[in-house]
């Protein structure tokens, strides 16, 4: 019988990784539409956007940039949140077809677990991220060297906050059939009210109300603070805010996986 | 089972498993009441009870899927509530839907939960060649467990469970769904897993042709444990001429709830 030591929660922890990332490997198809929806936003909005929209000097920007220069960290996150999103579609998949129990039913501590698959789902958000910037660079769009490396530490932070929002949100739905309602009712609010399209003083000067549910939103952040780190910068309110957020989501899918509220009690029980 | 009717020997096995006076409920209606049993090492247990009995429920608290709110369970010495998921480790699990990974192979599906019980590549590995030759399933360690019929799947879910050498099997309805020669084989190796390799069996099914005489019993009905002891001992009790009859007679709607059994 082993023993619950440090090397135990180790070997756990890769072992979920590779999980995830081996079942997004093995799902091209998700690889592809993962690619190709920030790949029309950039292609096709903001070529657009490009002839109609300039985007004044703001930091960390230090001379006029063009529009897709500005839309890709707003894109980056997008990724990171549809990514999130399916991760806890996966979780409610999992749920009702029984393979979560073999995660939950391991001899390690529940925040472990979600944590771990909380990572997993990061790390395959970030694999992702940098697949759409390489196609962006080879379309044009590119960041100082420096500053791909160190979006990376902030790309996972990103994704764990993003992640962890799919997951509380998994805990919370009943049913898989619910989770379009929540797409619809999370994504796109989450996505719209945020600077990954526009700035926000520009969204201020139309419409102040817009601009405040803006700088509520989470999602604000996460754009801000992958903007910086790809101009190799930090942005301490952005990473402060993100930080916190991903506190409260986990916090919350912690809570709403505590089997003191039961695994599928919501349901009426299990089948017997 | 305290009700002991084989393998007589002077200190009698360990308690692998115990149950007492558990009960759960959803809401205003009570899944188990009161339940109290007791299993030990090498003994194969049926639990066995119509549907909606309560089976399900009862994995989930031994499991810790649910958190016990009345009663206690311990496993292998020790105690859920107390010692919280590291209580788990001695216990492996067959749930009744397929909880595979249908993307990954066998191999890859194997290495995973081996990895979540902390152990190394080279040990899962060992092990993972050893149960899977035990199933006649070595050759499929490279496929796709998509590609693999009920049967195979559910012979690698039960390698799965025995990877990290458990104490203590659970395995709910693990032959629904499958063909008679599917069937016989896997009740007859988690048989052989009790008698060879001393490990406490809870084998729950609403099929009689599943449980030998020689093996213990449980019988849950509406949430209560209103029969148990040996197989022989428990038709014996009941004046039938054999299980199908004495579970029949015990589950009629009009019979009386006997309580918890100890």
């Amino acid at each position: 019988m082993t023993e619950i030591t440090g090397i135990v929660y180790y070997r756990a922890f890769v072992g979920i990784v590779l999980r995830e990332v081996l079942r997004f490997l093995q799902q091209r198809e998700r690889f592809f539409s993962a690619l190709v929806r920030p790949l029309v936003w950039l292609v096709v909005f903001a070529a657009g956007f490009r002839a109609v929209l300039g985007i004044a000097i703001q930091p960390p920007y230090q001379t006029y940039i063009t529009y897709d220069v500005y839309i890709i960290p707003g894109l980056i996150a997008m990724i990171q949140l549809f990514n999130g999103m399916q991760s806890s579609l996966s979780m409610v998949y999992d749920r009702e077809m029984g393979s979560m129990r073999v995660l939950l039913t391991t001899p390690l501590p529940r925040w472990f677990l979600l944590t771990a698959k909380l990572f997993a789902g990061a790390a395959v958000s970030v694999i992702q991220v940098y697949a759409f910037l390489a196609v962006s660079a080879l379309l044009g769009t590119t960041f100082p060297a420096w500053g791909y490396v160190v979006a990376l530490p902030v790309m996972m932070l990103t994704g764990l906050m993003l992640g962890a929002l799919g997951m509380f949100l998994s805990s919370t739905i009943k049913q898989l059939e619910n989770f379009a309602g929540v797409m619809n009712f999370v994504i796109f609010p989450t996505f719209f009210l945020s600077s990954a399209l526009y700035p926000l003083w520009r969204m201020r000067e139309s419409s102040y109300i817009v601009w405040q549910l803006c700088t509520y939103n989470p999602f604000t952040y996460a754009v801000e603070a992958l903007r910086f780190a790809l101009y190799a910068k930090i942005d301490p309110l952005s990473m402060l805010i993100v930080a916190a957020a991903l506190a409260a989501f986990l916090a919350g899918a912690v809570w709403g996986y505590n089997p003191t509220r039961g695994f599928t009690a919501r349901k009426g029980g299990p089948a017997e | 089972m305290t009700t002991e009717t084989a393998n007589a020997s002077p200190a009698p096995p360990a308690v692998a498993l115990a149950v007492a006076g558990l009960s759960h409920a959803y809401g205003e209606r009570r899944a188990l009441d009161d339940v109290s049993f007791e299993m030990r090492a090498g003994r194969f247990t049926a639990l066995l009870g119509p549907n909606g009995a309560g089976k399900s429920t009862l994995f989930a608290l031994i499991t810790r899927l649910f958190d016990t709110r009345a009663g206690a369970i311990t496993i292998a010495g020790r105690d859920l509530s107390s010692t919280g998921a590291a209580a788990l480790a001695p216990l492996g699990v067959v749930f009744q839907q397929t909880t595979l990974d249908l993307d990954l192979t066998v191999r890859q599906n194997l290495r995973y939960f081996a990895r979540l019980r902390g152990m190394s590549i080279r040990d899962a590995d060992k092990r993972i060649d050893e149960e899977l030759d035990r199933l006649e399933m070595r050759e499929r360690l490279k496929e796709k467990v998509r590609n693999l019929n009920g049967g195979h799947r559910r012979r690698v879910e039960i390698a799965r469970a025995l990877l990290h050498d458990p104490r203590v099997v659970l395995l709910d309805e693990a032959t629904v769904g499958l063909d008679v020669p599917s069937r016989k084989s896997i009740v007859a190796h988690v048989h052989e897993l009790a008698r060879d390799r001393g490990i406490a069996i809870l084998w729950a099914t609403h099929l009689i042709d599943e449980i030998l005489p020689g093996d213990d019993l449980i019988v849950l009905h509406k949430g209560r444990i209103i029969e148990s002891g040996g197989v022989s001992d428990v038709v014996a009790r009941s004046g039938a001429a054999d299980l199908d009859a004495a579970f029949a007679q015990l589950t009629r709607k009009d019979a009386p709830a006997e309580g918890a059994a100890a």
